[in-house]
């Protein structure tokens, strides 16, 4: 047991430093400027007293070191700066996005993460039939599409020729969740569908590459019945595998709105970070990637969590 | 020569597919002004023009002539996510390949800064950087390359690690060959294979990559042909029912999956015949 809570601090010990890593990257990024953020902003034409006024309303005169401290206290305590663009506070801005992209994400994982993993293991188990082949090719196709065409191909045919769900999602805090299920029914199917193939994929490698090893072989030698190599032998060791796989295409699928939002003019933060790069509205920016990659980080190392919790050997050393 | 025309003739009906599909796109690549019947950036009429004799794919919202900008976009597109792929092996392949033979810190550094660098989502970390230094065709393949040598470099490195092992390597070692030596004359041509179906993939992925942020709008710049802007550019076509901002989609979609279907077969000949 000890050895588990050993493993599994270390984990999280090497999340949080990849984190504070991140932080640190994402800080940086701006300091690559050529001059600063003030004499980006104000352009080539502004006075020097300008830009020194600019500067020191921005803090830029401070050390980089004093600057990142205040920066990083700032966002733990809620509070991500003004953004360059209107002025706005930046953690208003993002609440209300953030939780509309946490919407669309979490239904797109409610309907893809079942019907990927019942895909993968009908398909690991069938492997080489004719089920398998035309599943894995359909599914290679649609990994290799980009994620653009399959949201017009869906808005060409259900909301265009069929007229059945609206094709742009302008959800507003007023309207009634039925609404905003129905017009954020289009961006939630084409998350689902690029994801359901990768996941389905990495999930047939996983338990094929179980299913070939030796103690498996060995427990159908004894004349073991299929069901039961299945459910006792496999499926105990077939976890870990199955909930990486998850989890990494969760963390993928919070990366792959962003495309999504824009097709769809969804209200979300994916939307949000590329309106703001567009204008180069650099805290926004920043206060974006940061959530993305906290998002992106905690997803991967939960993984490897749950992944280390749920393997057989480690709950029974031998020692 | 004639032994990889044997393969091809042999190989799964599939894989013939994506073979010709990738030789397609190459020869209109570089036959594509040849070939195409107005310039890349010529205005020749109105804007939204519907398919017809003269324009027969139409032309897009500035009135220039669909079908050749859909072959000049070959070049552009599939040229540039190629270039960036190439850089990206240089710098990924090689870095992986020497900390693999010299071991120690060297390898340490280089893995650990890996690290951090793949803990940040691709495409926000490409979104940050962008928004910093601006997005030219420079710094759009710069930066791709240099996020994309990250994953180059894990799969070099544990390959090379596996064969840098080997006896024959260590008595190259005890010749007293130089790192150059070892990783082009003892490592290489024992990883090429691995390599070269990453390099498939790896151009997957960046072309999707490419083709994504232009279509934000971060990528490839007007007036140059590009797929992605393209479906950008002319995307409320769609809903009037005209199919025409998804022809270049398309072409980035067929050419995606003719390579996924070559890769996958390369990869099912080199294990033997696994999964």
């Amino acid at each position: 047991m000890l050895s588990i809570i050993r493993l599994l601090s270390q984990r999280v010990a090497l999340g949080l430093l990849s984190l504070f890593a991140v932080s640190v990257i994402i800080f940086l990024a701006v300091e690559m400027l050529p001059g600063d953020l003030a004499e980006a902003m104000l352009g080539q034409s502004a006075t020097a007293d300008t830009v020194a006024a600019f500067r020191a309303q921005l803090g830029l005169d401070q050390p980089p070191l004093q600057r990142f401290i205040g920066w990083m206290g700032g966002i733990l305590q809620g509070d991500f700066g003004v953004s360059l663009a209107n002025g706005r506070e930046i953690g208003e801005l993002v609440s209300t996005r953030l939780g509309n992209t946490l919407r669309l994400a979490g239904l797109a994982a409610l309907i893809s993460v079942p019907v990927a993993v019942l895909l993968g293991m009908l398909a690991a188990l069938y492997r080489n039939s004719w089920f398998d082949r035309m599943l894995n090719t359909t599914a290679l196709s649609t990994v290799s599409f980009p994620e653009f065409f399959v949201a017009y191909i869906l808005i060409l045919v259900f909301s265009v020729q069929l007229g059945w769900l609206p094709s742009i999602a302008n959800i507003t805090p007023e309207d009634s969740w039925l609404t905003v299920l129905e017009r954020s029914m289009l961006p939630v199917i084409t998350l689902s569908l690029v994801v359901i193939a990768q996941m389905m994929r990495m999930t047939r490698a996983a338990l094929i590459n179980l299913l070939s090893s030796p103690y498996i072989e060995m427990a159908r030698l004894k004349g073991i019945k299929k069901s039961r190599i299945i459910y006792y032998h496999a499926l105990p060791n077939a976890l870990a595998p199955i909930i990486t796989v998850v989890a990494l295409n969760l963390a993928y699928l919070v990366v792959g709105v962003v495309v999504v939002e824009v097709v769809f003019v969804y209200p979300g933060l994916g939307q949000l970070l590329v309106d703001s790069v567009a204008k180069r509205d650099i805290p926004v920016v920043q206060a974006c990637s940061l959530i993305f990659a906290v998002t992106y980080i905690a997803l991967n190392t939960s993984a490897d969590v749950l992944a280390i919790a749920t393997d057989p050997r480690l709950m029974h050393p031998r020692s | 020569m004639k032994t990889i025309a044997k393969h091809v003739w042999q190989a799964p009906l599939s894989a013939q597919f994506g073979l010709a599909v990738i030789v397609l796109y190459i020869f209109v690549a570089v036959f594509a002004p040849t070939l195409a019947p107005y310039g890349e950036t010529e205005v020749v009429g109105e804007g939204f023009a519907p398919w017809n004799g003269e324009h027969w794919l139409g032309t897009d919202n500035l009135g220039r002539d669909m079908y050749s900008r859909l072959l000049y976009g070959a070049r552009n597109t599939v040229g540039i996510a190629f270039v960036t792929t190439a850089l990206a092996f240089l710098i990924g392949g090689l870095a992986g390949l020497v900390a693999a033979v010299k071991g120690g810190w060297v390898d340490q550094g280089l893995s650990r800064i890996v690290d951090v660098l793949m803990a940040i989502p691709q495409l926000i970390f490409a979104l940050l950087i962008l928004s910093v230094v601006g997005t030219t065709v420079t710094s759009l393949i710069l930066v791709i390359a240099l996020l994309d040598a990250t994953r180059v470099f894990r799969l070099a490195r544990s390959v090379a690690m596996g064969v840098v092992t080997l006896d024959f390597v260590e008595a190259a070692r005890l010749r007293g060959e130089g790192m150059w030596w070892l990783i082009t004359r003892e490592v290489l041509p024992n990883t090429i294979a691995p390599l070269i179906a990453e390099f498939g993939l790896r151009f997957c992925f960046v072309f999707l990559f490419i083709s994504a942020l232009s279509f934000l709008g971060l990528g490839i710049k007007p007036p140059t042909a590009d797929w992605g802007s393209m479906v950008r550019d002319n995307a409320i076509l769609i809903t009037f029912g005209d199919i025409s901002p998804l022809l270049p989609a398309a072409a980035v979609a067929i050419l995606t999956v003719g390579v996924n279907f070559v890769v996958d077969w390369m990869l099912h000949k080199s294990s033997g015949l696994k999964g």
